[in-house]
């Protein structure tokens, strides 16, 4: 309620909210600067402290305790009392301690993919200290992401999870300095943000990305900290660091486009890639802080549903790596030229293919499908999804048989149309044959297969259960 | 000789989706020694029951398997001249890229 032109509670809630932030921002410029004086003081310190040491060993030298001009101690070593506080009890570990944390402070991390991985290595990365934290994603919080992309809530569905990604992080710390690059992370952008950065963590969820990430961070000579997660396992290692081997070192060649699987078609348990995101940040700490000794030349290999944990010596760097091999060391002109794509086969983008192998008239949309069985046209309907597809949501009077299974079955389909004759009223034509999957893809690899065993009417219905629920029943569940 | 294979990444999906097989392997006749260049056809012919172009691609694993013998990249043990020994554990796993 407005009254005689007072402002709302709203409108100075807000107002208070923008100098909080506005106050943050202040005060981390004057930590960021007071550390950097800190650092000029003791290096000149160092320089001189053979000869003045007896002389300031009362306390006069600025790496040791000194009023500030505030009136509060300044311990030497950047971190203001509200850090100290903060950060506790990581600064009470002697393996880490003021050091790491200063340390960790003055270091930067990018982060590639703010998705099942990326979740949880943001939130311990915005909370353990980092000076600054970018987040790279092009993508839009969707429902079926949140069971593992824990950084992102309900309110944000729709919205771009950068966004979401960064707000969170600031929540959990106000102090770090959040960067939003809300672009797809290419060959064209990505020198220029990675050189801003001091350590890269691979969070992404496809083959050229992986190549891309591995080679810039050559490039700019960067440690990757690489992660990846698909159904019930995990893979972790650190590549192009101290003299280690780069991803390509290990993976020359790509692997073919059949041997990628992706979540959207194999699933994935939410917890697995929260665990290896887990560890990625943890291995951008122990880098960021220089403490303890990071996952170069090793891998860490995890398998959730056995709970077993395998860490494997892998090879050394290779002098013959095209990326970071001795001989022919990329350029960054050579890596923005570099087509990914084409090299591993595979697009950036985790669209679904689209596959077109059948002639129109071997296919029927799923409307007109609709209409036929409304129509009581006698049919089959095959899904040749895997079993445990099926068992999600399947059409009515459907018989499962995956594709996999199809040639041993054809007497299935056989029995079943001849069962459809005998019912049915009209002489003269034979019971037609339909073939659905969940996109359309595997139902036309089935209706090829069927054609050449002699069942020359099956056609596959376009689009697969996702074009019945898009266009037939927008109650039919999707997944 | 017997060994320990495992299998991973998604590979065991071409073996009846086993992931660990004790097996037992002799070195080709006239040999003394068994390789990982004898082991990997013995392995298509035994334990691969589906698309074996996704184990092998000519006389090695195809691109994006990791090859481990005894926790240690067969990179270090000489590839396809790795001898193998009785009890050593072999590991085949596939790359992830998913995140």
């Amino acid at each position: 309620m407005e009254s005689n032109g007072r402002p709302q509670a709203s409108e100075i809630l807000c107002q208070i909210e923008s100098l909080r932030s506005s106050k943050d921002e202040i005060e981390r410029q004057i930590s960021d600067l007071e550390a950097q004086l800190q650092q000029l003081n003791c290096d000149e310190n160092n320089c001189r402290k053979a000869e003045e040491d007896e002389v300031n060993s009362n306390g006069s030298s600025s790496c040791l305790i000194l009023p500030s001009e505030n009136g509060s101690f300044d311990p030497g070593h950047g971190l203001a009392s509200d850090m100290i506080y903060r950060y506790s009890r990581q600064l009470l570990l002697p393996a880490f301690g003021v050091q790491g944390q200063a340390n960790l402070l003055k270091s930067s991390v990018l982060v590639i993919g703010a998705g099942g991985l990326g979740s949880p290595a943001l939130l311990y990365l915005a909370a353990c200290g980092f000076g600054r934290i970018g987040i790279v994603d092009h993508d839009v919080v969707e429902l079926n992401n949140l069971h593992r992309q824990i950084i992102h809530t309900e309110a944000y569905i729709g919205r771009p999870k950068v966004e979401s990604a960064a707000a969170a992080c600031r929540a959990i710390n106000s102090t770090v300095e959040i960067v939003e690059h809300k672009e797809a992370f290419r060959a064209t952008n990505a020198l220029g943000i990675v050189r801003k950065y001091d350590i890269v963590v691979d969070a992404t969820d496809n083959v050229p990305s992986r190549y891309l990430i591995n080679d810039c961070c050559v490039v700019l000579g960067k440690p990757l900290v690489s992660g990846a997660a698909l159904g019930l396992e995990g893979q972790l290692t650190v590549y192009n660091y101290n003299g280690g081997p780069c991803y390509r070192c290990l993976f020359p060649t790509p692997p073919p486009t059949t041997a990628c699987q992706r979540c959207a078609d194999s699933g994935v348990l939410g917890v697995v890639p929260g665990i290896i995101g887990c560890l990625q940040a943890l291995e951008a700490i122990k880098i960021g802080s220089v403490v303890g000794d990071p996952f170069s030349g090793r891998m860490l290999l995890f398998d959730a549903i056995s709970g077993r944990i395998r860490i494997v010596k892998i090879r050394g760097r290779s002098l013959q790596c095209e990326a970071c091999g001795e001989n022919a060391p990329l350029t960054e002109k050579q890596f923005q030229e570099f087509d990914y794509e084409r090299f591993t086969q595979t697009p950036f983008s985790t669209a679904p293919l689209k596959l077109s192998l059948l002639p129109v008239d071997a296919r029927i949309s799923s409307k007109e499908y609709h209409e036929r069985v409304v129509k009581g046209e006698p049919h089959v309907l095959v899904d040749v999804r895997p079993a445990h597809h099926y068992k999600i949501v399947s059409l009515p009077n459907s018989i499962n048989i995956p594709f996999p299974s199809l040639e041993a079955r054809l007497h299935e389909i056989s029995s079943a149309l001849m069962k459809k004759d005998e019912s049915k009223n009209s002489a003269d034509s034979n019971a037609s044959l339909y073939v659905v999957c969940r996109r359309g893809n595997e139902s036309q690899r089935a209706v090829e297969y069927l054609h050449k065993m002699g069942f020359s009417s099956a056609k596959d219905i376009i689009g697969g259960i996702q074009s019945w629920a898009h266009d037939v029943d927008p109650k039919f569940p999707t997944y | 000789m017997k060994l320990t294979l495992e299998f991973g990444g998604g590979l065991e999906l071409l073996c009846d989706s086993v992931k660990i097989h004790h097996v037992n392997v002799e070195p080709q006749a006239g040999e003394s020694k068994l390789t990982m260049k004898h082991l990997l056809p013995w392995v298509r012919t035994n334990l691969i029951k589906e698309r074996p172009e996704m184990f092998m691609k000519g006389d090695s694993v195809r691109p994006g398997v990791l090859v481990l013998v005894n926790d240690c990249d067969w990179e270090l043990s000489g590839q396809l001249d790795t001898n193998l020994e009785d009890k050593d554990i072999v590991v085949f796993i596939s790359t992830l890229h998913g995140g």
